[in-house]
């Protein structure tokens, strides 16, 4: 198992999952479109899985990729309440732009 | 069987109340007024077959209608005693109620709410007997707030009349400062022996008695509070000093109610009470001797305020204020039995003067003012001499009812203190006057009232003269139930034997000194007699009107201005308290709590405005502080 890791080594992993975060995060704070902000929180999500499978490789430990699997199916889940909410929201409103979404205004 | 029979008595003059109180408007007033009247002859007639049963058992029949009250070592029954005592209460209690209720059936067929009347009335023969047939001090004090509370919904009766409703909570609060000694009173009893039944307290105390320091601790001054809380609930009830005056001003009810409550039962509760719990007061001559003196104070200031006023009603109720001073002067000497003998002929003759007085603002049409009456003798011969019997009778003149209870009383107080007898005898003195001062000014010489009613003047009907002749029968022979020896055998002395806890040796001889006393009574009431025969017949006086009364006459006829102290005292004090928590206190603790409401209003206004419903903003702060949190565990670390 170790030469996959011995090919490629464990910081690039790191660095791969830090750059994928971070283009989420910054996805989710400049796009208005909430579809794709949606997809920047999954960039996010598959950002710490793939951490969390380069890690438990490194530690030849299978814990990870266990967690990697729950993890998946709450994301997959997560992603059919999200888009119904979306349907919904542009049935009501007529688009998808969250700058529009201010009606829980205090 | 008897448990159903004690219900049956117990529980009819109740059903009465239910009755009248859902059916009466319904059922028309002839109806509901013989329901109530019924309801009530019931509990008579069982009165009279329990008190023949105890007769020939001598048994006292004892009922547990369930358990109670159960806490830690206290327990507490409902229970029914009909002993000698609560059966004689029982025996006068429903027997002049009846009679009062037939009364009533003439004197308040003119008024539109008669069905609530009687359902007042009912509900208040209720508790009397809840009062009277209790085994333990609970069920006693059931009936001692149920009482308080008809005589306040009587006396308030006539409820259009602000100063009517004045009287009635007057009555009510008075009453609750009794109360509320007789409450610690029991509270301490129940403390002290985790009893309240009035058998085992009995057995208690007497062992009590004998032990010279129970379980270690020296309890004896708490008998003696406890003792003292009792008879502060008896001034309450039964308007002694300083207490009394709610009485006077009760008048405002009814007359029926005047003479049912306010003169013939409800008022002899605190006797009844003080008489029940004997054993207690035996072992503390210390509250004895308040309450003798309490009791010779009030009939003697009562009477006092008795001499010079003129409403009718007034009059009597000072008479009665004093009478049950004597009572307490008797019950202060420890001489119970007196008391109650002088309970029973009282409730004949007053209740039969109430009625007839009530029978007199009958046919005045409401008129009260002794000053507007006269000359009622031959328009209303019935009337004059039912109340002359029973003038005769509170007066103390031989033969009737009163000569015989008030001369034990004076004579129990010769034989202790000198000074209370002088005390009793001038009250009894200054009784003779008073009475036969309305006498004269209601039914001799001529009439001072209007023309109109004057030709209106007329005898009562047969329904309002027959309890009158009944209760005037009864204050004529009355006394014979106690006759000294060796005319009589004192029936009453040996009946009430088992249930005084201490037995008295003397018993009333009608010889040597006694025959003197009594020789000096009645010469006194006859002094008093003859007074007023030649301040008000002879001399034709009649009293002034109110403004030129002067001097002390004008002290005593406004009451010593026991009232007007009182308000300066008291009420003035509370109501300026009250005043001062309802503008400073109340507004400054109402800021405090206000201030946190809008402090919190501030606050969630400043917090409303981060929420602007911009969803990209809320992602940036989500952001920013998901950073800042894991850059503080990093730094942290």
């Amino acid at each position: 198992m170790n030469n996959i890791l011995n090919q490629i080594g464990i910081e690039n992993y790191i660095f791969l999952s830090i750059l994928l975060f971070c283009i989420g995060v910054f996805g989710v704070l400049y796009r208005r479109n909430a579809i794709i902000v949606f997809m920047s929180i999954e960039i996010m999500l598959n950002a710490v899985n793939l951490l969390f499978v380069a890690f438990s490789t490194y530690h030849q430990d299978a814990k990870g990729q266990v967690f990697v699997f729950f993890s998946m199916a709450v994301a997959a889940a997560e992603v059919a309440v999200g888009l119904a909410l979306l349907v919904s929201v542009f049935r009501n409103i007529g688009s998808v732009d969250i700058s529009n979404l201010k009606n829980l205004k205090g | 069987m008897d448990n159903s029979l004690v219900l049956l008595l117990l529980l009819t003059p109740f059903v009465g109340f239910l009755f009248n109180v859902f059916f009466g408007k319904k059922a028309g007033k002839t109806i509901s007024g013989a329901i109530g009247t019924l309801a009530v002859a019931v509990s008579f007639v069982m009165s009279v077959y329990f008190f023949m049963q105890l007769n020939t058992s001598g048994k006292p029949i004892a009922v547990t209608l369930f358990d109670w009250i159960q806490i830690g070592k206290l327990q507490i029954n409902f229970g029914i005693l009909l002993d000698q005592l609560s059966l004689l209460w029982l025996l006068f209690v429903t027997g002049i109620g009846s009679l009062i209720h037939l009364y009533s059936i003439s004197y308040m067929h003119d008024d539109e709410n008669m069905h609530k009347f009687f359902a007042y009335l009912n509900l208040f023969v209720f508790f009397m007997i809840t009062l009277v047939v209790g085994s333990n001090l609970l069920v006693m004090f059931i009936g001692w707030e149920g009482v308080g509370l008809c005589s306040y919904l009587l006396i308030g009766f006539w409820y259009k009349n602000q100063d009517y409703n004045d009287a009635a909570k007057k009555a009510f609060i008075m009453n609750r400062i009794g109360d509320l000694g007789f409450l610690i009173g029991i509270f301490i009893l129940a403390y002290t022996f985790n009893t309240l039944d009035f058998l085992n307290l009995g057995h208690s105390i007497t062992q009590f008695h004998n032990l010279p320091i129970p379980n270690g601790v020296d309890a004896w001054p708490l008998l003696s509070i406890a003792a003292l809380c009792l008879f502060i609930g008896a001034t309450g009830k039964s308007a002694q000093l300083p207490l009394y005056t709610w009485l006077p001003d009760a008048m405002a009810g009814p007359t029926p109610v005047s003479a049912l409550i306010h003169a013939a039962t409800m008022v002899t509760a605190g006797i009844f009470m003080i008489t029940r719990m004997n054993f207690l007061f035996d072992v503390t001559p210390e509250v004895q001797n308040i309450i003798a003196i309490v009791g010779a104070i009030t009939a003697l200031v009562a009477a006092s305020i008795g001499l010079l006023q003129n409403d009718i009603k007034k009059v009597l109720a000072y008479s009665t204020v004093s009478q049950l001073g004597l009572m307490f002067l008797a019950l202060g000497l420890g001489a119970y039995n007196v008391a109650v003998f002088h309970v029973i002929t009282h409730a004949f003759f007053k209740a039969c003067l109430f009625l007839g007085s009530g029978s007199v603002i009958h046919a005045l049409h409401g008129e009260q003012d002794m000053r507007k009456m006269g000359g009622l003798r031959k328009a209303m011969p019935i009337t004059f001499a039912t109340m002359l019997i029973s003038t005769l009778a509170i007066a103390g003149i031989f033969p009737f009812a009163g000569f015989w209870s008030k001369d034990e009383i004076l004579m129990t107080a010769f034989e202790h203190n000198k000074v209370l007898w002088i005390v009793g005898s001038i009250a009894s003195i200054m009784t003779a006057f008073y009475m036969f001062r309305l006498m004269y000014l209601t039914f001799f010489r001529d009439f001072r009232g209007t023309e109109e009613q004057k030709h209106h003047l007329h005898e009562s009907p047969s329904l309002i003269t027959l309890p009158l002749i009944i209760l005037a029968g009864l204050a004529t022979v009355g006394g014979l139930i106690n006759l000294p020896k060796p005319i009589g055998n004192g029936w009453l002395n040996h009946f009430l034997e088992p249930i005084l806890a201490t037995k008295h040796k003397e018993e009333s001889i009608f010889e040597g000194n006694a025959l003197m006393l009594m020789a000096i009574a009645l010469t006194g009431a006859i002094i008093g007699i003859i007074w007023a025969y030649s301040k008000y017949i002879k001399q034709g006086f009649v009293p002034k009107e109110d403004a030129e009364i002067v001097g002390f006459s004008k002290t005593i006829y406004n009451k010593y201005y026991v009232d007007e102290v009182y308000t300066a005292l008291i009420v003035k004090p509370i109501n300026a308290l009250s005043n001062f928590f309802r503008t400073t206190l109340e507004p400054a603790l109402g800021n405090v709590i206000y201030g946190f409401g809008s402090a919190a209003n501030g606050l969630s206004n400043l917090g409303k405005s981060l929420q602007t419903g911009s969803i990209g903003l809320y992602l940036f702060a989500f952001v920013i502080g998901v950073l800042a949190l894991v850059s503080y565990l990093f730094l942290a670390q």
